[in-house]
């Protein structure tokens, strides 16, 4: 159930804007975050808020990178792989976060905390390897320093 | 470094922080929007963007004020006016260097080119990964809108403005016009052919103007020093202006430099970017992100601008400079580019959604020793097929895989004749 206190919020912003649709994205983001991601439940919720239908909601969800159509972990870890990245050793880094997190790249840690995925470059080619972990860039990264962010990441949790 | 080159986007660039809106209007800001709402008429401002010669410093590089005089004096009201802050191209990191810089720079240049239009709507769409610069924008405008420069009737005037941010899911194909006013309007965002062009029917059908930050963000500086000016800022008689480039890879000081158009690739990479990393050689770079083609050693001196490039059958593309030097395998690096393109084609058109991955495994497979010579016109046929597709994302997609094979068959054909990559051994 969508809280509401967030419902009647989302419900303001869209009747300030002259077409409720252009807020497609950003209610999909408000609920992605309240459920940890956009569940069927938060699909058909964001379709009646918008007065659009599912099938249009589901056209914009399954096509945008940031949009999760599956629970994925706490924090989702997005390893940039293109050009630079690629030249500065993410290969590295994605080898050394398999091994130590247990799991293959898509997958999520049995405790839920982590999702690793890949992604596109994210426009920080000046501080590659980058890795952006709940949309906050980090780079440039040594193994070093990635062992350290996810233990600070675990230890919030603990 | 730098300090020898006007500096204009870029000159009161701190580390670490914004200019506030106090500083940028003691450095002069907001001046060129008082004078054009209480001294200049429309047509001059549109007279002296097209006077400046200012090309979109998106990608395509089309002259901003042929842009904004198509939008017809007759056009349905409201109108918009869009600015590009997507900047999903590989390599290129200038806007988000930039709008950590100087926010109200882009709000003020906004302000400008809507008012020639009499738009009343502006909207900047940005990338998620952006997120932070999202949160400046919204709190530099809120401010900008406190001092009375947006809002209605700014600076007294009988002229309206405002400007919201539109935070995009993350798709390489929302940085291709058609396809982000898809976007803004929460419909899939597949492009669309024109006609009809945005600027007659572009967000729910009314004129659209849309230009990249770094464009818009040079106006103010056109509208208060002139035309003239702009065009003497340029290195070469053709060009006109600043440019920011972002240079990445195997570089010393990788980062984004504002450099007049026309300076020589070679002073880039060695008196900005001080020189090749571990005294590597240099091989080549694309010169303006990952839809550009390779320029080798032979153009180690070009000069970088829209023109120079296009005379070596290549584009200035974004100023997106990635380096490579003599330890780097053009097949591997492009067998990356071609990844990229594959996954982010929006699946519209066969002959994208099909030839990435179809070029993907022939390049792979040549990569890791599974490579045959006929693959060679495989290859280029495929590339040719790829320039019928729906859009202009697969022609910038297979620019590099051309161009590997026009200046690097020698390499692809040592990773077939050795069944391998020479460069692993």
């Amino acid at each position: 159930m969508l809280p509401e206190k967030l419902k009647s919020e989302l419900t303001a912003q869209i009747a300030r804007v002259d077409h409720p649709r252009e807020m497609a994205i950003d209610v999909i983001n408000a609920l992605q975050d309240h459920y940890g991601y956009f569940s069927d439940e938060a699909l058909a919720q964001a379709a009646d808020l918008l007065g659009m239908s599912p099938l249009e909601l589901d056209e914009l969800a399954t096509f945008y990178t940031f949009i999760y159509r599956e629970p994925v972990g706490k924090h989702v870890i997005h390893v940039c792989d293109s050009l630079i990245c690629w030249m500065e050793g993410d290969e590295n880094l994605v080898a050394h976060l398999c091994d130590r997190l247990g799991i293959q790249m898509g997958g999520t840690t049995a405790d839920g905390l982590f999702t690793l995925l890949p992604v596109c470059c994210i426009g920080y080619c000046d501080r590659a390897p980058a890795i952006l972990v709940d949309r906050q860039v980090h780079g440039p990264l040594t193994i070093d320093a990635l062992d350290r962010l996810i233990d600070t990441l675990r230890e919030n949790h603990s | 470094m730098t300090a020898t080159y006007p500096q204009v986007l870029l000159k009161n660039r701190k580390p670490d922080r914004i200019t506030t809106l106090s500083e940028y209007r003691e450095a002069g800001g907001y001046e060129a929007l008082r004078r054009v709402l209480t001294e200049m008429d429309r047509q001059e401002v549109k007279t002296r963007l097209a006077d400046a010669l200012l090309l979109g410093r998106g990608g395509a590089g089309f002259p901003a004020g042929i842009k904004v005089s198509t939008v017809a004096e007759d056009a349905p009201f409201p109108r918009y006016l869009v600015c590009n802050a997507d900047e999903m191209e590989p390599g290129t990191f200038k806007d988000r260097v930039f709008l950590h810089a100087e926010p109200h720079m882009l709000i003020e240049g906004m302000a400008l080119a809507a008012y020639s239009i009499r738009a009343s709507h502006g909207i900047i769409f940005i990338r998620p990964e952006y997120e932070s610069a999202a949160k400046i924008l919204e709190r530099e405008i809120g401010i900008a809108r406190g001092e009375g420069l947006l809002g209605e009737r700014i600076l007294g005037s009988d002229y309206d403005f405002e400007i919201v941010v539109h935070r995009s899911g993350g798709r390489y194909i929302c940085g291709e016009v058609t396809a982000q006013l898809n976007a803004l309007q929460g419909r899939r965002p597949n492009p669309k052919q024109p006609p009809p062009y945005a600027t007659d029917k572009g967000l729910w059908g009314l004129p659209t103007l849309a230009n990249n930050v770094e464009t818009l963000a040079c106006i103010p500086h056109i509208v208060k020093n002139g035309a003239q000016w702009f065009k003497d800022l340029a290195l070469t008689p053709e060009a006109a202006g600043t440019k920011l480039f972002c240079v990445s890879g195997k570089v010393n000081r990788p980062g984004c430099y504002e450099l007049p158009l026309g300076i020589k690739l070679s002073e880039i990479i060695e008196t900005c970017c001080g020189g090749m990393k571990d005294g590597a050689t240099f091989k080549a770079c694309l010169p303006g992100g990952a839809s550009t083609g390779y320029l080798t050693a032979d153009h180690y001196h070009i000069e970088m601008d829209f023109d120079s490039l296009k005379k070596a059958r290549n584009r200035l593309g974004t100023g997106a400079v990635m380096v490579f030097d003599h330890h780097c395998c053009m097949v591997a690096a492009t067998l990356n580019l071609t990844e990229f393109f594959a996954r982010e084609s929006c699946g519209w058109c066969t002959p994208c959604r099909e030839g990435f991955p179809y070029l993907r495994d022939l390049l792979w497979r040549i990569e890791n020793g599974q490579g045959e010579a006929g693959f060679i016109p495989m290859i280029k046929t495929m590339c040719r097929h790829l320039w019928k597709s729906y859009c202009a994302f697969a022609p910038g997609g297979v620019a590099s895989i051309e161009s590997l094979l026009m200046n690097f068959e020698d390499e692809v054909m040592a990773h077939i004749e050795g069944k391998g990559c020479p460069f692993k051994k």
